[in-house]
């Protein structure tokens, strides 16, 4: 099943699942070492991950690293950008309304 | 041409928090009305080719606002603004959630709590907009909703979007 990119990252360990493997791949044995929570519980999230496909894996011997698709994260940004820019167009029409206030006023 | 280019869009996901920032080349009590009243604030409100449509519309503490942003192809999302507080020409806060067209909320959404400041210095008014949500899940499903409705003009681009992220 494939989820929802954006459920993905509403949970707090997961996005620091995501920080942690920015910037180095590790293994889910090494990833669960960081949290204070079981081994089952990281690799139910890293599951989740893996079926956002926010995950790039390797298999170095009988170790799976995990590490970050960028890729993938910059999409969330994109898609941030988008509603900055209904704020952006709906702010343009407002500076125009303005405009058409002000020179109403300026005639009366 | 731009009149005032400063626009600031900030997401804080540990507060689960949106903040816009604006400065507008108007008299505060100007901006002030086309924000509170329902005539002024329908002209704008809705990214076109989307349009506002206010049904009422109480500006008053404790009062409410009943609104649809109905869609080029005449679809209909419900929403409704309760008024928590009000400073005139300042403030206002208000919660926001999703309803049907006769006010009955619906549950598919989550609410949202805004709070909107206005400033004026030199004839420039500063509007701050900051959006609040339980949750950073209920923040992304609002900020996929303002998606939704802002883009079907670029329907091929959402559809294709849409279809990367599932």
């Amino acid at each position: 099943m494939k989820r929802d990119i954006f459920q993905a990252i509403a949970d707090p360990t997961r996005r620091a699942i995501l920080v942690l493997i920015a910037t180095q791949a590790l293994t889910p044995n090494a990833l669960a070492n960081q949290f204070d929570i079981s081994r089952q519980a990281v690799s139910k999230h890293i599951k989740i991950l893996n079926e956002c496909e926010l995950l790039e894996q390797e298999k170095v011997g009988r170790e799976i690293y995990y590490e970050l698709k960028i890729d993938k994260m910059k999409e969330v940004d994109q898609w941030l950008e988008q509603f900055r820019k209904i704020w952006e167009k709906r702010f343009d029409q407002l500076d125009e309304l303005l405009t058409t206030l002000k020179s109403e006023n300026d005639e009366s | 041409m731009k009149a005032n280019p400063k626009f600031n869009f900030l997401v804080n996901k540990e507060k689960n928090t949106l903040s816009i920032e604006k400065n507008f080349n108007a008299p505060q009590d100007m901006v002030w009305r086309t924000w509170t009243e329902p005539e002024l604030l329908d002209k704008w409100w809705a990214p076109k080719p989307w349009k506002s449509v206010t049904k009422s519309m109480d500006f008053k503490e404790g009062g409410k606002r009943l609104y649809a942003m109905v869609g080029p192809n005449g679809e209909e999302h419900w929403a409704f603004a309760d008024y928590t507080s009000i400073n005139p020409k300042d403030s206002f806060c208000y919660s926001d959630g999703f309803c049907d067209s006769d006010g009955n909320r619906t549950e598919s959404l989550p609410d949202s709590f805004w709070t909107v400041k206005f400033s004026e210095a030199d004839g420039i008014t500063k509007v701050h907009v900051e959006i609040r949500h339980k949750s950073l899940e209920d923040l992304e499903k609002i900020i996929e909703m303002g998606f939704k409705e802002g883009f079907t003009a670029c329907i091929e681009q959402l559809d294709k979007m849409l279809h990367n992220f599932k």
